[in-house]
This record gives C-alpha cells, structure tokens and sequence, in this order.
C-alpha cells in the first residue's frame, strides 16, 4: 500500500506525474493558509472591533476555531488522505474523553 | 524495501513517512500519543474554564485586565506561519530535497522561537506588572498550567527539530529517518491546533468578560 513505486515501466513519466501531484498538493496547502489566515483576523476582529453582545461573539469565535482546526488536521497534518483510519480513531476518542471533561467542569462544578 | 537502502529522485517512494515497517508503527503510535495529548489539553481547558477569573479578593487582575490583543495576534500569526513553512519542508521531504527540507525547518524553529520569545515577555509582563502568578489565584495557577504547558510543548517541539537537523545534517534523506522528520511536523501542527484553542477560549474569550 505505502510502498507505491513506478508502475507505467518508466521511471521518469511517474517522477514528473508525482511531482505534478506533490506540487498540486502543496497548493491546496497555501490556499487552507490562506483561509486559516483569514478565519483568525475575522475571530479577532469579532472581539478587538466589533461591539457583539458575549452572547454572540463566543459560539461564534469558538466555531470559526473549530473550523480552523479541522483545516489543519484534514489538509496540514493529511488526516484526509487514505490509510488515516486510526489516525482518525484514536483522535477523535480522545475529543469524546476531552469534550465530557469539559462539559463536568463546567456544569457539576461550581463555587 | 529496507530503511538503510540509498534513494536517488527515480528510487524514492510516494509515501516515504509509512513506506517500512517501523515506519507504520512510528505512525500510528504517534497518532495515539495525539489522541492522549487532546485528553491532556482539553482537561486542562475543564479546569482552566472552572477556575477562570476566581480570584481571592478585588486587587487581583482579571483576565480582561491582563491580556493584550496585538502581542496574542503577533504570536498566533507566527505559530499559524511557522505550521505552513513545516508543510513546506514535508513537500521537499516527499520530493527527495534533503537541503530545501532542512532550510524549511529551520524557519519553522525560527519562527516558534520568536513565539517562545513573546510569550517569556508576556509572563514576564504578567507577573512584573499585575502581580499575576502561579501562586496568586486559582485563576492563575490554572492560566499557567495551560499556557505554560503549550509553550513547553512549543520548547520540546524546537529541541526536537534542532536534534533531528543536526543528527540528519550529513546523512541526507532515507526511509529511516524520513518518517522521523514526519512525525516531528506532525507534532507541530498538533501544538499549533492547541494554540488555536488557547487564543480563541483563553485570550478572545476572556476579552469578551
């Protein structure tokens, strides 16, 4: 599966049809950048300049962070790539376990 | 295919980071460990959301009195920066270019050094200004066990990458350190998805009140 070496019988037709690939990859990976970019200077801008009510502004900072993170796990660390199973497995248990602690934390405990 | 063999551009696999075995088991156990670090950073979030702004009497600072917007955008803007330029040097990896590899890296250290830097002051500031410290208030502890404990992710990260440069320096690219210098990039972006969270429910949040 991960051992994916020349197949056509000529090495170079495949290189140049990789690289091609690659580089269209990492332009993908420039244009989520991009985007990330822009999601970060809306959430600040949300907070330092406009004059939302609390009520607002945070379920919405907090899902423009979470589409920022689902560009870098998705694009930046290739969770969208094929073989990403367990990858994906193990994360998102580990979101279950964390969003349950948080949850607790912030309904069963008081002062 | 063995991890001691010697690639040229025609030779070098497609997935270099999960072409051998050891490879695929660097890989999945690195992802686990991932899995762990979320519970670790999300229970530090529980307790940093509970404790928030609990201060002991009215001359404390609280979260809107301490944090300042322009030094939180510099720092978020270097790390999202230096989360591209490890992307950067993973596509040289997977094109066989061990020197454009190793100069992205080097950027990428670059840049989370700077972040290292301003979050020293930052602290600094904190504790020199506002009399904020680890031992002030529950809100302080749990601010710097959160914060602190990225930036130490963030320290460990750069020690990892320097070492991993400077052991690889004369050895180019092979498919035994390959998947090495991937899943290092891997643990980059993981510190950078946890800053994301920190700038958004830390800082943006606690400017909100």
């Amino acid at each position: 599966m991960a051992n994916q070496q020349p197949t056509s019988g000529n090495p170079r037709v495949d290189i140049a049809y990789r690289k091609k690939k690659n580089a269209e990859e990492m332009r993908h990976q420039v244009i989520t950048f991009a985007l990330m970019i822009f999601l970060t200077l809306v959430a600040f801008a949300a907070v330092g300049y406009a004059d939302f009510s609390g009520w607002f502004v945070v379920p919405f900072i907090l899902l423009l962070a979470i589409v920022q993170v689902i560009f870098q796990l998705y694009y930046f660390m290739h969770m969208s790539h094929k073989g990403h199973e367990n990858p994906q497995l193990f994360l998102f248990t580990g979101v279950l376990v964390g969003a349950v602690t948080i949850l607790a934390f912030m309904t069963v405990i008081w002062w | 295919m063995h991890a001691e063999e010697k690639f040229t551009h025609e030779t070098w696999p497609a997935s270099p980071e999960r072409a051998t075995l050891e490879a695929k088991n660097k890989f999945l156990g690195f992802w686990l460990f991932l899995g762990g670090e979320t519970v670790l950073f999300a229970s530090l979030f529980a307790t940093y959301l509970a404790l928030k702004d609990k201060v002991p009497n009215a001359e404390q600072a609280l979260a809107k009195d301490l944090f300042e917007l322009p030094l939180v955008f510099i720092m978020t803007m270097l790390l999202l920066t230096s989360s591209l330029t490890s992307v950067y040097a993973m596509y040289h990896m997977k094109n066989f270019h061990f020197k454009k590899m190793q100069l992205w890296l080097g950027i990428t250290v670059l840049l989370g050094l700077a972040f290292l830097g301003f979050e020293i002051y930052e602290f600094n500031h904190y504790v020199h200004e506002f009399h904020h410290t680890f031992s002030s208030s529950a809100f302080g502890s749990a601010f710097y066990t959160l914060v602190g404990f990225h930036g130490a992710h963030v320290a460990l990260g750069l020690l990892w990458i320097t070492t991993l440069m400077v052991r690889n320096a004369r050895r180019g690219l092979s498919l035994y350190n390959a998947p090495k210098f991937y899943v290092a990039s891997l643990y980059w972006h993981f510190i950078d998805v946890v800053w994301v969270f920190i700038f958004t429910v830390v800082y943006l949040m606690g400017m909100v009140g």
